[in-house]
């Protein structure tokens, strides 16, 4: 399992448009993915379940991948964080 | 059985055709426990890939006959559909708690609403959650084998029945299919009913209980010219209603070859007709109707028709359009006007007790500059483009004027620092719609390069009658003396200041109220696009010398309405 830790400094947190990026890098792979916040865990192949947390700016998240392709997930995962200025 | 409804004809022209009831079906379900998990699982992924299937049938139909950007509302739905997340909680939920699909989905349904709804802060999130209600309603009705109206997927010729049609029905209509409407709510100023004049569509609103009178496919016809709905008709009102139909498609081609003609009277005098639009897309039906100039471009729909705030580049497009679109006619653009009846699901204004009486349009605009400031500077950019006329809304004090002109003036200012072409001939104009604003029009009038009247809101202003409250519809009253003291002040001041007038509200195209404007001297009459031809052709028939004495009588002698349409009616006898 790969795992890693995400600094949110997104003024909007991760809603609709960055959060849409996500699910779309993340649906690439056949690794199981979730995105880990306040104690809960969602898919991050699920808008909704992203959606639903309510990751808001200042938020630690943990994103975890298990698979054959884990460690080019979180490699991609954290690509999209940093390229949309989502995270550090 | 044969029944006739009587309504308010809102719409010009007469449909018949099958009903196409836009109501939903009853989608209570009983909450069960399952034997068989499994199969009730396969039973609930059925219902989404049926879902799914019709979902992208929809969006294909609506792509192909109202355009990509309409269509994508559907990919949110779509998404949803194939959500891991939301359809996995819910078999999860039918395997562990042994209930049968319905009620899973209800309750996961529910949860994400639930958690979408309390993010209160966040306009997008609250729309997310009417996507997921929409979503589940579809995979409901699937499950329940009921079938859920859908106004993109319409593929035959039918008339509309609803209890009221809202902004987004009516941009789902497609004219081809859509042949007429017919609604329970509503009154000639209703928005569905100005919608359907501006797609020329025949529409009767205000029936009271045609959603419960008729049944779907049963024939039903829709005369817009008199009012009235008929269902199930006999063969003869049939027959009978065509014939009233083509007989005023016939009178509407008779008015079509004044297209090219100027506007002018009996006597010779030119006045303006303009036409009133919301979306650049109306100006085929401004150019089709001969229009001399476009005299409101309701900006608010570029707001309305949005997931966001416009940007500057997707408002300076479409102003650029219509003026090019133009061809050097004027057209005079209105700032948003949100608030009241309009409002924008991605921003969160305050609740009001009267919001009419509240924080719209100008008043609006003031308090968030920024969003202003934006919405002028695509119109500066695109008065390059032609002949423009900016028009500010719901200004009631010479202070409000001040200021929008002071901010119009620094961004202006701005613009040609940076180098940004700006047009010369740029007009900046206001609405007469407060009777403060009408009454101290002398003052107002020293001060700007026109006065448009709006009478909707100055009729329902003047007599303190809100226009949408059908209890006091009887003091909605356009010809009041009262009402046409203030418009006559209004276009004299004006003429006093050598600046020109028009009016851009419902009451410009109305037969009664024409020949008395007329008489007045108003300048512009700005109307519904399909209200120009035959209003150049009730011109054509008055001469202002026999009008000389209609607008003192209309406004010193008559005491009520009722005697101003006397008073017309009577001049009007012999024509």
């Amino acid at each position: 399992m790969e795992k890693k830790e995400f600094h949110i400094i997104a003024e909007t947190g991760i809603h609709a448009r960055p959060a849409t990026l996500l699910v779309q890098a993340a649906s690439k792979f056949g690794s199981d993915i979730n995105l880990e916040y306040n104690g809960k865990s969602v898919n991050l192949k699920s808008i909704m379940g992203v959606m639903s947390l309510g990751v808001g700016q200042g938020a630690d998240v943990t994103i975890s991948a298990e698979g054959d392709d884990e460690k080019e997930a979180i490699a991609a995962v954290a690509e999209t964080m940093s390229k949309e200025g989502l995270a550090e | 059985m044969t029944e006739t409804l009587k309504g308010i004809a809102a719409s010009d022209g007469v449909a018949v055709a099958p009903a196409y009831l836009l109501v939903e079906p009853d989608l209570s379900f009983e909450k069960k426990s399952v034997a068989d998990a499994e199969a009730e699982v396969a039973r609930f992924d059925k219902a989404v890939a049926e879902s799914q299937a019709e979902l992208e049938s929809i969006r294909k139909v609506a792509a192909e006959s109202l355009g990509e950007e309409e269509a994508q509302v559907f990919d949110a739905h779509l998404m949803f559909l194939s959500d891991p997340e939301f359809t996995g909680q819910i078999s999860a939920k039918i395997k562990s708690d042994a209930v049968n699909s319905e009620a899973a989905l209800d309750e996961v349904a529910q949860n994400f609403i639930t958690i979408f709804q309390s993010m209160t802060d966040n306009a997008y999130m609250q729309e997310r959650a009417a996507d997921v209600r929409d979503v589940s309603k579809r995979i409901m009705a699937h499950l329940l084998g009921k079938e859920l109206p859908n106004l993109a997927s319409i593929d035959h010729e039918v008339v509309l029945v609803a209890e009221d049609l809202t902004p987004s029905d009516t941009a789902q209509l497609n004219k081809k299919y859509v042949k007429g409407f017919v609604t329970d709510l509503g009154g000639r100023t209703a928005h569905s009913a100005i919608m359907a004049r501006s797609l020329e569509i025949p529409a009767v609103v205000g029936t009271e209980k045609i959603t419960t009178s008729v049944e779907n496919g049963q024939m039903l016809i829709a005369d817009g010219l008199d009012g009235v709905a008929i269902v199930e008709p006999s063969e003869e009102q049939v027959a009978d209603y065509r014939k009233k139909g083509d007989d005023f498609a016939k009178q509407k081609a008779e008015w079509r070859k004044l297209k090219d003609e100027p506007s002018v009277t009996a006597d010779g005098k030119h006045f303006t007709i303009a036409a009133n639009i919301g979306t650049p897309d109306d100006l085929a039906g401004v150019l089709e109707n001969g229009a001399e100039a476009v005299g409101l471009f309701r900006t608010e729909f570029l707001y309305m028709n949005s997931n966001d705030f416009p940007t500057e580049e997707d408002q300076f497009e479409a102003y650029k359009k219509v003026l090019e679109g133009m061809n050097g006619k004027q057209v005079i653009i209105r700032t948003m006007d949100i608030g009241g009846d309009k409002h924008l699901s991605y921003w969160d204004l305050p609740e009001e007790m009267n919001p009419f009486l509240g924080i719209r349009a100008v008043r609006l605009s003031l308090k968030n500059k920024k969003i202003f400031r934006t919405q002028l500077r695509a119109l500066l950019r695109a008065s390059a483009y032609g002949k423009l006329g900016i028009m500010f809304p719901m200004i009631g004090t010479l202070d409000e004027l001040h200021q929008a002109k002071a901010v119009l003036a620094e961004e202006k200012d701005k613009l040609v620092k940076e180098g940004v072409k700006v047009g010369d001939d740029l007009q900046v104009g206001m609405m007469i719609e407060v009777p403060a604003a009408a009454v101290l029009a002398d003052q107002f009038a020293k001060e700007v390069d026109f006065f448009s009247i709006g009478t909707n809101d100055l009729i329902q202003y003047t007599m303190a009658a809100d226009r949408g409250n059908e209890n006091v519809s009887y003091l909605y009253q356009p010809y009041n003396p009262s009402v046409l003291r203030l418009i006559k002040h209004t276009i004299d001041s004006a003429h006093e200041a050598g600046i020109w007038c028009g009016m851009c509200g419902e009451a410009a195209g109305d037969s009664t109220m024409f020949p008395i404007l007329l008489s007045m001297g108003l300048d512009e009459y700005s109307m519904s696009a399909t209200s120009i031809l035959r209003i150049r052709n009730e011109m054509k028939k008055l001469s202002t010398e026999e009008l000389a004495s209609l607008a003192d009588k209309a406004t010193k002698e008559s005491l009520t309405n009722e005697d101003n349409i006397e008073l017309v009616k009577n001049l009007m006898a012999d024509k």
